[in-house]
């Protein structure tokens, strides 16, 4: 048309993807446990819903925070009225104190680094508008969260090379494939501005390794470019190895005063650790002064509520509650994660070996028809429309091995999640027996066909042998 | 080592701008009636804080919006986890309902083409992204608010074209000057894509008179480009003419809805700038759909869009809430002008928004922009009083300033006031001209009539009882 910008025209926004399908199809029959039993099940949705009864109890026992009111006074015209894009101060004390505490308080964060943003979504693509545009290449490693797409490239014309990693080595990121992505970019004739990490890992479940993170810091400082560490999930890890964030690397290895660590920037949401995503709480944590300026600047294009702010201030400043949410968070995602793993188990389904995030990543490989993304879409779509699960195939993730796809866990009740493991037992179930029965036919042929080669064979010895006597 | 971006080290948000001087002024003095009477009093930010009385009663009495109430609390997981880009439904519903109901319901809003964005300001910055490519133009009528410089044009590249407007003609948007325009960036090579109007008026407080929206209307239809109506003070018109939206005169004359989109937000409407509360309102399906997806980098707090819409579906609300508000902004408007006339100050008859637009021509040294600001310093130095100089809106010629009126106490305008009476008799004598120096003479009557009339103003009816006045937000000062 012409009318309309190549935004609107293009499909940049990735909504267009056949992941998407499987929105659809739970869109159009949702699995309800009274009204729609045999409707499909979510599991692709990466929310923690574990935890709203500690939420609850804790509004109840503080209407003030929701309710406008600050020791029973009503500042309801100062929260209408404030606008600051500096934002609450009480909230990004209370925000840093948290992200600390959530690193076991081995790292302590400055409000003065920190900027507010309407949602991780936002924080991301803030930060790419700071550090790159058209021309320049951010590299990211497979797999990772098909959102990326759209909040890295969309609106800033960036691009993303991805650094391949593979099940060989539980998906961990290697210094050639650090250096092959490089490559790639340079190849491709665009310039590498840094490097994304999502640290827990989406989809993986998994925290980096130390030996990972200090690859990252070698590579950065090397090629003197950009490190972002999306830590959404740092609260979800729950079991060992301990979570160890980027600034804890750094610290340790004495970095403060050296050029990289001007470069290293995180990125922080309460999306998924407090099971808010609704409230659209993100924030951008960088040690660079000029990155926190003009990030702030921009944050005025999605601030956050102060309605929200200020509830959340009161929320995080309660250390009692904090310490006790962030134990019982760890111990219920632990307990989920283990009926899926058990669950999967049982229909002969081996994943990942995961210690954080909402999700696990599943090794569906043994069930594909042949090793190909076709046949993963086609093990999807029976997942999706037959046994009744939408869960998200690794294609979506750009992930270069067909077969992992990422399954959520915390988003549903428990006996869903045993509902939902019984559907799949019973899929595999069906499938080996028409395996094991395609398996049998084939055999049958195979042993006739080399029966009647043999009686040839044979017989054509025993005339050659005849014919030579 | 690898560079930032440029649109981060450049200076496209505007912030260098020596504006800002204003600002900083008050920033570092700010007025407050007992700790510091001899401040800089703001006048320079266009909040509206004459109805929180009003909306505080309210939440009182309906604290389920707050989720607060046990009722409440049961459904706090499921609005913390609506994260949703349509937006609720009833958010939406009852937000279409209010723009209609402000536009006296000549116009139906349909709940589907609502979409959020965060501010205004992610609005505009949303509507740009969606019309225009990097290098592509905006046609926009001068005197105008300077955020659209950085909202239209920093992250999304595009360029704007002023259409200028004249006191002659009241600032009013002319066939004429927006041919002129257009013409302009033709020869300037850029491709225009559309028109954004503020209509009621940022700074002028004015709203477009229908012909000359028809004639709006027309024009875009010829030149096949956008309208982008930017209605975010719809609700503070407060006397005739009525307002006229562009969404009730697209009903009138024959015109292509694919070109017609509304900015909207409750910033200024309801004086809620700090909840983040912008609206896209498209009747282009594609913008819609695009607008929905982009909306992901600036929703509305599912909290807020709770308590916004148990807010306004409650229709007795409704109706008394823009009844008031127009009552409070006639009340303060009205005052406020006639004590200025009473010192010989003007300004641009208006009849909606939260500032007027002040005619200090008289006042300037010379017919200059350096005049203007000399004055400006004068009145932020001097008078101490924070108002935005005409040239900061891009305005075509000097000595005119916006002034806010409804962001501050009774008490607060009344030292504003006397300031700036002292200020013109002090100085009458080398600025003011001779017919005004004749009324010097009648100063002590005056401030004696001055004080009777403020009695009339002051009467009970309506004035809400003021509260302490804080010049800075105390939850900045607050550090639990």
């Amino acid at each position: 048309m012409g009318l309309l910008s190549r935004k609107v025209t293009c499909n940049s926004h990735g909504q267009d993807s056949s992941y998407f399908l499987g929105w659809q199809e739970y869109e159009k029959n949702p699995y309800d446990e009274v009204k729609n039993p045999k409707g499909i099940i979510q599991m692709g949705l990466a929310e923690n819903q574990l935890c709203f009864d500690l939420l609850e109890s804790w509004l109840a026992k503080n209407p003030d925070a929701v309710s406008f009111k600050r020791e029973e006074q009503s500042i309801f015209k100062e929260l209408a009225l404030f606008q600051d894009y500096h934002g609450l101060p009480a909230f990004k004390k209370a925000l840093v104190d948290f992200m600390a505490e959530i690193r076991g308080n081995k790292v302590s964060f400055d409000t003065d680094h920190l900027v507010l943003t309407a949602g991780a979504t936002s924080a991301n693509e803030t930060l790419m508008f700071c550090l790159a545009e058209k021309g320049d290449a951010i590299l990211l490693p497979t797999p990772y969260y098909p959102g990326f797409d759209r909040d890295l490239k969309w609106r800033t014309g960036a691009e993303i090379v991805p650094i391949q990693c593979s099940s060989s080595n539980g998906f961990q990121i290697t210094e050639s494939a650090l250096e092959a992505a490089y490559q790639e970019a340079q190849r491709k004739n665009l310039r590498v501005k840094g490097v994304l990490v999502t640290n827990p890992s989406n989809p993986l479940g998994t925290t980096m390794s130390r030996n990972e993170l200090d690859l990252l810091v070698n590579f950065v400082t090397d090629k003197e470019i950009h490190l972002i560490s999306d830590e959404i999930y740092s609260g979800t890890v729950f079991s060992s190895p301990a979570f160890v964030s980027i600034m804890e690397v750094l610290k340790d290895r004495k970095l403060e005063n050296t050029q990289v660590w001007e470069r290293v920037h995180v990125v922080y949401s309460l999306s998924k650790d407090l099971g808010l995503p609704g409230f659209r709480v993100g924030a951008i944590y960088s040690n660079d002064p000029i990155v926190v300026a003009s990030a702030t600047k921009m944050s005025s294009f999605g601030l956050v509520s102060s309605q929200t702010q200020y509830l959340l201030s009161a929320m995080l400043s309660d250390k009692k509650f904090t310490k006790e949410y962030i134990s019982k968070n760890h111990k219920r995602l632990q307990k989920r994660q283990n009926k899926l793993v058990s669950g999967l188990e049982k229909a002969g389904i081996s994943c990942l070996e995961s210690n954080a995030g909402l999700f696990c990543w599943v090794d569906m490989r043994h069930l594909l028809s042949s090793n190909t993304f076709e046949a993963e879409m086609e093990l999807w779509k029976r997942i999706v429309y037959d046994v009744k699960l939408n869960i998200s195939p690794g294609s979506s993730c750009h992930c270069t091995e067909p077969g992992w796809f990422r399954v959520c866990f915390a988003n549903m009740s428990e006996d869903t999640l045993k509902l939902a493991m019984q559907r799949l037992k019973s899929f595999v179930s069906s499938i080996t027996i028409d395996n094991q029965t395609h398996q049998d036919l084939k055999n049958m042929r195979k042993k006739n066909r080399t029966k009647w080669v043999f009686r040839l064979s044979f017989q054509s010895f025993h005339d050659r042998e005849q014919g030579e006597r | 080592m690898v560079s930032m971006s440029k649109i981060a080290t450049g200076n496209g948000h505007g912030e260098n701008s020596p504006y800002f001087d204003g600002w900083k002024a008050y920033e570092t003095n700010p007025f407050h009636p007992i700790d510091r009477p001899d401040g800089v009093i703001q006048m320079g930010l266009a909040e509206n804080q004459l109805c929180f009385e009003f909306i505080k009663k309210w939440l009182m009495e309906h604290p389920e919006a707050s989720l607060c109430t046990a009722e409440g609390v049961n459904r706090f997981k499921e609005t913390a986890l609506f994260q949703d880009y349509h937006g609720m439904p009833e958010f939406r519903q009852a937000v279409a309902k209010f723009m209609g109901k402000v536009r006296g319901d000549r116009v139906k809003f349909d709940p589907d083409r609502i979409v959020m964005s965060g501010g205004a300001t992610g609005a505009h910055e949303m509507v740009a992204f969606c019309l225009a490519d990097p290098g592509e133009a905006l046609l926009v009528p001068t005197p105008y608010y300077p955020g659209f410089d950085r909202d239209l044009r920093w992250r999304t590249g595009v360029e704007l074209v002023p259409v200028i407007c004249e006191s002659s003609h009241n600032f009013q948007i002319t066939r004429t000057a927006m041919e002129a325009a257009y013409e302009k960036a033709q020869e300037a090579n850029l491709k225009v894509k559309g028109l954004l109007i503020t209509n009621p008026s940022n700074p002028l407080g004015t709203t477009m008179d229908r012909e000359t929206l028809k004639s709006i209307v027309k024009f875009i239809n010829e030149k096949n480009i956008h309208l982008i109506g930017d209605e975010i003070y719809a609700a503070t018109v407060f006397k005739d003419p009525e307002f006229v939206s562009i969404s009730e005169v697209i009903q009138e004359v024959e015109c292509n809805h694919d070109l017609i989109h509304i900015v909207y937000s409750l910033s200024k409407d309801m004086g809620f700038p700090g909840f983040r509360v912008g609206i896209v309102y498209s009747y282009n399906d594609a913008v819609v759909n695009c607008a929905r997806k982009m909306s992901s980098y600036g929703l509305v707090s599912s909290q807020t869009q709770h308590l916004i819409a148990t807010m306004l579906n409650d229709d007795d609300f409704l109706h008394n809430f823009i009844m008031e508000s127009k009552e409070q902004l006639f009340k303060r408007h009205k005052y406020f002008t006639w004590s200025l006339s009473q010192v010989g100050i003007g300004s641009l008859k208006s009849n909606g928004g939260l500032f007027i637009w002040m005619d200090l021509r008289k006042l300037l040294k010379e017919k200059t922009f350096d005049a203007e600001m000399d004055l400006w310093r004068v009145i932020i130095n001097e008078v101490k009083l924070n108002v935005s100089p005409g040239s900061s809106f891009h305005c075509h010629e000097p000595g005119w300033f916006r002034v806010c009126f409804a962001n501050m106490e009774d008490n607060t305008m009344e030292v504003a006031l006397s300031r700036i009476r002292s200020f013109i008799l002090k100085n009458n004598e080398s600025i003011i001209p001779r017919k005004l120096c004749r009324r010097s003479s009648l100063k002590l009557s005056l401030s004696r009539s001055l004080s009777r009339r403020m009695d009339d103003f002051m009467s009970p009816a309506g004035i809400m009882s003021p509260h302490s006045p804080l010049p800075q937000s105390p939850l900045v000062r607050a550090r639990t």
